[in-house]
């Protein structure tokens, strides 16, 4: 008697819940209506090519489609991780790209921002951030068309520069030892002023009467920069860190893919332009889609570990 | 305020130093644009290149009559307002109806969306998707593919959000529905919002190439980024590097230099509000990432 009358309780329960949510959806007809062209957009743009996933675990063969495909279990796999494959050299330049674009990347907006801020000539700071803002707004392919030329041999100016000190010209682009270098450099030419943005609002943010008690207590410019202002910004610092952390596989596609050329492959051909180059290229959808997979993967194994270091930290997560 | 002399060494050398970056972050440019303005004799002078000692249109009259130049500069401009218009439409639309407290399974559709940052299908999965829908050389994948950004689209809800509902009940009762409130109330209300992110859109409608690069290969449909690619870097291997520099073929830097100019030349002009922008918007992400 008693469990009959939770049971129809129960069913009168969801029946209202079901009819509360349809009033809901009739209510709401026509959001649901503005709604439903971004769902369907998601749907297929995200969502669908997951399904194509499937082709890292497939031999694929362009007649008979991605659904047709024979599986193959991790051959894909065991091709990419067999020592020969250049798998290790892609992986490795990756890594070591982005890491050195870490390691000098990353500080330098950090000392631009200190140094803007040190400046107390407003027109001339106004001018300076506005010039070092403006690489950030064009393209990777107009600026290696500008510093194709910059960077030429025989005619650009800063090899005339290294010659006029007696070196040798430098094939900065041509260079297995000099293009690395040239990609940080020219990584941080374009995003350093930008970068400085989110470092000043940071540093408006620190209150003066510390600085004045700092005066106070004798403590010159090195000792303020270091006992106060950096301490002060360190959580944007750390922020701005682990995010970049985040992206460590990503060594700069668009940078890479218009800058380099056979000759400095070795040194220089990523995961991505890999992709691009081997995927497209030569029609090797099976092992790109499995590098792409294997780059997915520890992509988001590292945001969310990012997202949990970071709520760990006390700040707002992403998710 | 009265300087200390130590106070005025430090601001001297904080001004030498950071104009002298400045000088090397814009001397590119003031090359470029000098180059794209000489001669072709005088652009083969090395050195320093502040201004055009020779003046000619020449090169933009030859850039600009090309044919390569003209379908990207076309197919370019249609990307840049079309995608960009229509991506304000379709993101406004869905933007608002998450913007909505009571909209049943609203935390549904949000995780549906706001998911999509963290993961893809990849370059082939998608390049395949791409080619199955049929949208291969056609002007439509500049724009369908990059309709919706999150990022974006977050935004604009969270600025729709704050909007009293108070102006949107007023529309109500005369009779309006969801869809006539947003286009007559919410989105005149929007202007700023709209600007910050219609910029965005634009500029990476402006600048992009890549999709350009895989799914066009009708040389009438190409974006003017993927013109200058194949002018400028695709042919930049070491031999053509080298044999550029012995014998460079007369007006060749003075065209190149004219058609990055050419690129360039927007975003400058649009500069001041491009600055404004997009320096709200980051701070604004930042609060929010």
């Amino acid at each position: 008697m008693a469990t009959d009358r939770i049971a129809t309780k129960g069913r009168q329960l969801i029946q209202t819940h079901f009819r509360n949510r349809i009033a809901a959806y009739v209510k709401y007809k026509y959001m649901i209506l503005l709604l439903l062209p971004g769902l369907i957009w998601y749907g297929v743009f995200f969502y669908a090519p997951l399904y194509g996933i499937q082709l890292a675990f497939k031999d694929f063969r362009i007649m008979d489609g991605i659904t047709g495909s024979p599986w193959i279990g991790l051959d894909n796999f065991r091709t990419i991780f067999r020592a020969s494959s250049d798998f290790s050299t892609i992986l490795k330049n990756t890594v070591l790209i982005s890491f050195y674009h870490i390691l000098f990347g990353f500080p330098a907006p950090i000392i631009l921002a200190l140094l803007f801020n040190e400046i107390r000539f407003k027109v001339f700071k106004r001018i300076t951030q506005t010039i070092s803002y403006l690489p950030h707004f064009l393209s990777w392919v107009v600026l290696s068309g500008l510093l194709i030329t910059i960077l030429s041999p025989s005619s650009g100016i800063v090899n005339e520069l290294i010659k006029a000190l007696g070196f040798e010209p430098i094939y900065f682009l041509g260079d297995q030892r000099y293009f690395r270098f040239t990609l940080v450099i020219s990584a941080i030419w374009k995003e350093v002023g930008w970068g400085t943005i989110i470092y000043l609002a940071a540093l408006a943010s620190v209150n003066p009467h510390l600085y004045e008690a700092a005066v106070v207590d004798g403590a010159g410019r090195w000792k303020q920069t270091w006992h106060i202002t950096l301490p002060m910004i360190m959580p944007t610092i750390a922020i701005m860190f682990i995010l970049r952390i985040g992206g460590i596989l990503d060594a700069g596609f668009d940078q890479i893919l218009n800058l380099y050329n056979p000759v400095v492959y070795e040194v220089a051909d990523i995961i991505d332009t890999y992709i691009y180059r081997v995927g497209i290229g030569q029609l090797q959808y099976g092992i790109t889609t499995a590098i792409g997979l294997f780059k997915n993967a520890i992509a988001i194994t590292l945001v969310l570990g990012t997202n949990y270091i970071v709520k760990k930290l006390g700040q707002e997560g992403l998710i | 305020m009265a300087m200390t002399t130590g106070e005025k060494w430090f601001q001297g050398f904080a001004v030498v130093l950071s104009a002298s970056l400045s000088l090397a972050m814009i001397y590119p440019f003031i090359h470029m644009i000098s180059i794209s303005l000489s001669t072709p004799a005088e652009a083969l002078r090395p050195g320093i290149h502040l201004y055009p000692r020779e003046l000619t249109l020449d090169a933009y009259q030859k850039a600009l009559t090309s044919n390569g130049m003209w379908y990207g500069f076309q197919n370019t401009i249609f990307r840049t307002v079309v995608g960009t218009f229509l991506s304000l439409v379709f993101m406004s639309m869905a933007a608002y109806p998450l913007s909505k407290k009571d909209l049943p399974d609203r935390n549904f559709f949000m995780m549906f969306i706001i998911m999509t940052m963290f993961f893809s299908g990849g370059l082939i999965p998608t390049y395949l998707l791409v080619k199955n829908l049929g949208l291969f050389d056609s002007r439509w994948v500049y724009v369908i593919p990059v309709l919706f950004n999150t990022f974006s689209l977050i935004i604009l809800r969270n600025f729709f959000m704050e909007i009293p509902s108070e102006l949107e009940d007023s529309a109500k009762i005369d009779g309006a529905n969801d869809i006539r409130t947003l286009f007559s109330i919410v989105i005149p209300l929007s202007k700023p919002i709209l600007a910050t992110v219609g910029l965005w859109s634009a500029v990476m409608h402006w600048n992009a190439w890549f999709d350009a690069l895989i799914y066009v290969q009708d040389q009438s449909k190409v974006v003017l980024q993927v013109f200058i690619r194949r002018l400028i870097v695709e042919n930049q291997d070491l031999e053509i590097m080298k044999m550029m520099d012995d014998q460079k073929s007369l007006n060749a830097e003075t065209v190149k230099a004219a058609v990055l100019m050419v690129a360039t030349l927007p975003i400058l002009l649009l500069y001041p509000f491009l600055q404004k922008y997009f320096i709200q918007g980051i701070l604004v992400g930042s609060l929010k990432g």
